[in-house]
């Protein structure tokens, strides 16, 4: 009871902080230009991606729709959500150390466990809040404002045409993946946030491992070939896999494998570092 | 005899290679109101920290309420209520606000009432819904002396709770904590540097310096000792010496200055000191007498 309780203050803090609501913002504002280019002049820019393919397809119907605006938008803003995310989750811990709270919540009858536990749950309902406001925006506004369709999606293998009746089941499969890996950033902001005092430490460090790995990850390297398949940002794109056709269900499962993994690890050793930190601040 | 709530004995922490706590041990029985005294640095919020749990301890036994920390942890603090330092609160918080989650952490159901009757309890009635970041050093510690309260602990834990408050934040300090003593037999423990503080509150005290606790008992039987310290100004010390000399061989005299002395001596003897002086022609400026813990204690906050 005491835990749960504990995960309702975590989310209360969360939702009352100003700093939380800067990623709902940001969300707004970013989607809100992005609709309002292609709504200005998107035709253009579809013309440019349809037109190495007009020799040997033909393209009627309303192209330009929701669907594929929606995975615009994803496309563009999913690698600016982490930095949004760690915002908030790597000041949960060390931002109490900073602030002096951690003092109050820990002599509390609750274990150090339980507390840490409730910030990972409070963390991931944020990340949950922030996903699902990208799902509104891009998806149902992209839909209200563009209309449904066919989606055309661009992979590396070549164009790949979906079904309007086949397309949301991939959003939501693509938003419950993109949340698995948003969660990760999550879990290592928090982690980090164990091993400090400093809140703005955790979210600069979060932001540089995710840079140096997407880095690592697009660096055409061969002596990073054995550590790319395991690194948080290779699976980051993996919401990309369920637009795909046929749907590679053995990569969006290895993704989603090694994404659990890497949130047992983290909180794990989050758990252990918490555990044993003596409180000095 | 009282029953024991705190039995520390011989804990020590080190950070590094400093060691903050080398050898403490005290006890606190059931409805006193305990003085951690100790110069700054000294080791008293190392072992406060130790004994909530903030910090574990390299070598040593905390038992509270029969039990130890370290196994019966939530059990303990459930019955605990603790300011350390000084009460941090969520900033962008109000008052009721920063009780209600702390409240919900609680083991016991604390109400919207209770809140209330809380913030009316420590004067911040009127402020419930003012953001904690308003609030004066006086009022922040109020507010934590209401979170301490609010689940009606049996211990209570107070770290230099009188710290940075003005003269009348003081006195407010002191007379809820005389308030919770008297009205609602908490078992307080209070940690300060000021020796004044502790002799107006508490009845037992232990002290601490430099990592060990080197002083515990009764505070009247401690600090009513009839062995003093006299300061003597006179007109002429190595005479004053001389004589003292001859009617105390063994006592142990300390130079000053040119003009004064400083020696232990019993109260009851000092009447008869200054007769014999004036008798002997040295001119006393002036006499001041200093309770032998009370010096101690002086020396050691200025080492």
């Amino acid at each position: 009871m005491i835990f749960i309780k504990s995960i309702y203050n975590e989310v209360i803090k969360i939702a009352l902080k100003p700093r939380s609501y800067l990623g709902i913002a940001a969300i707004t504002v970013l989607v809100g230009v992005i609709l309002f280019a292609l709504k200005s002049d998107g035709m253009s820019i579809i013309s440019f991606v349809t037109s190495s393919f007009e020799q040997t397809l033909s393209f009627e119907g309303n192209v330009l729709n929701g669907n594929l605006v929606a995975f615009i938008i994803l496309q563009m803003l999913i690698v600016q959500i982490p930095l949004l995310i760690a915002l908030v989750t790597g000041d949960l811990v060390s931002g109490e150390a900073a602030m002096g709270t951690i003092r109050m919540l820990l002599t509390q009858p609750i274990s150090r466990t339980q507390l840490l536990l409730s910030k990972f749950i409070a963390g991931g309902i944020y990340t949950l809040i922030v996903i699902v406001w990208l799902g509104f925006m891009s998806v149902i506004m992209g839909k209200l404002l563009f209309g449904s369709g066919d989606l055309m999606v661009l992979n590396s293998d070549g164009l790949v045409i979906l079904q309007e009746a086949d397309v949301n089941w991939r959003y939501l499969g693509g938003f419950l993946v993109a949340f698995l890996a948003l969660f990760t950033v999550s879990s290592l902001s928090i982690c980090l946030s164990c091993f400090t005092d400093n809140s703005i430490g955790p979210i600069v460090t979060t932001m540089s491992i995710i840079l140096l790995f997407t880095i690592i990850g697009t660096l055409d390297v061969h002596v990073f070939d054995s550590v790319r398949p395991f690194l948080l940002t290779t699976h980051m794109a993996s919401w990309r896999s369920l637009f795909e056709d046929p749907l590679p269900i053995q990569d969006i499962k290895n993704s989603i494998l090694i994404l659990v993994i890497h949130n047992v690890l983290l909180i794990s050793i989050s758990i252990y570092v918490f555990n044993k930190k003596d409180i000095t601040a | 005899m009282s029953e024991k709530i705190i039995e520390i004995k011989s804990i020590a922490k080190k950070f590094g290679l400093f060691e903050a706590v080398k050898d403490v041990s005290f006890h606190v029985n059931q409805g006193d109101v305990y003085g951690f005294l100790g110069p700054n640095g000294a080791g008293k919020s190392t072992t406060i920290r130790c004994m909530l749990s903030l910090i574990k301890p390299d070598s040593g036994t905390i038992k509270i309420f029969g039990k130890s920390i370290f196994t019966d942890r939530n059990e303990i603090l459930s019955r605990t209520g603790s300011i350390i330092e000084k009460p941090d609160f969520y900033k962008y918080l109000s008052a009721y606000k920063n009780l209600e989650i702390f409240s919900r952490l609680s083991r016991v159901s604390v109400g919207k009432k209770e809140i209330y009757k809380m913030l009316d309890f420590v004067g911040l009635g009127s402020r419930e819904q003012d953001k904690f970041s308003s609030f004066s050093h006086g009022m922040k510690q109020r507010l934590g002396i209401a979170q301490t309260l609010l689940h009606n602990p049996d211990l209570i834990v107070l770290d230099e709770p009188t710290t940075g408050l003005d003269p009348q934040g003081i006195i407010d300090i002191r007379n809820l904590i005389l308030r919770l003593k008297n009205e609602q037999h908490k078992t307080v423990i209070l940690s300060s540097h000021n020796l004044a503080e502790i002799e107006i509150i508490c009845n037992r005290m232990v002290i601490i310096n430099k990592g060990v606790s080197v002083v515990e008992g009764d505070v009247k039987a401690l600090m009513n000792n009839e062995d003093l310290v006299v300061r003597l100004e006179v007109s002429d010390t190595n005479k004053s010496k001389a004589l003292i000399m001859s009617q105390y061989p063994n006592i142990q005299i300390t130079d000053i200055n040119e003009t004064s002395i400083e020696l232990p001596m019993e109260k009851s003897k000092i009447s008869e000191l200054n007769k014999d002086l004036v008798q002997a022609g040295i001119g006393i400026f002036s006499i001041e007498a200093k309770r032998k813990l009370e010096d101690y204690f002086i020396k050691m906050v200025n080492a």
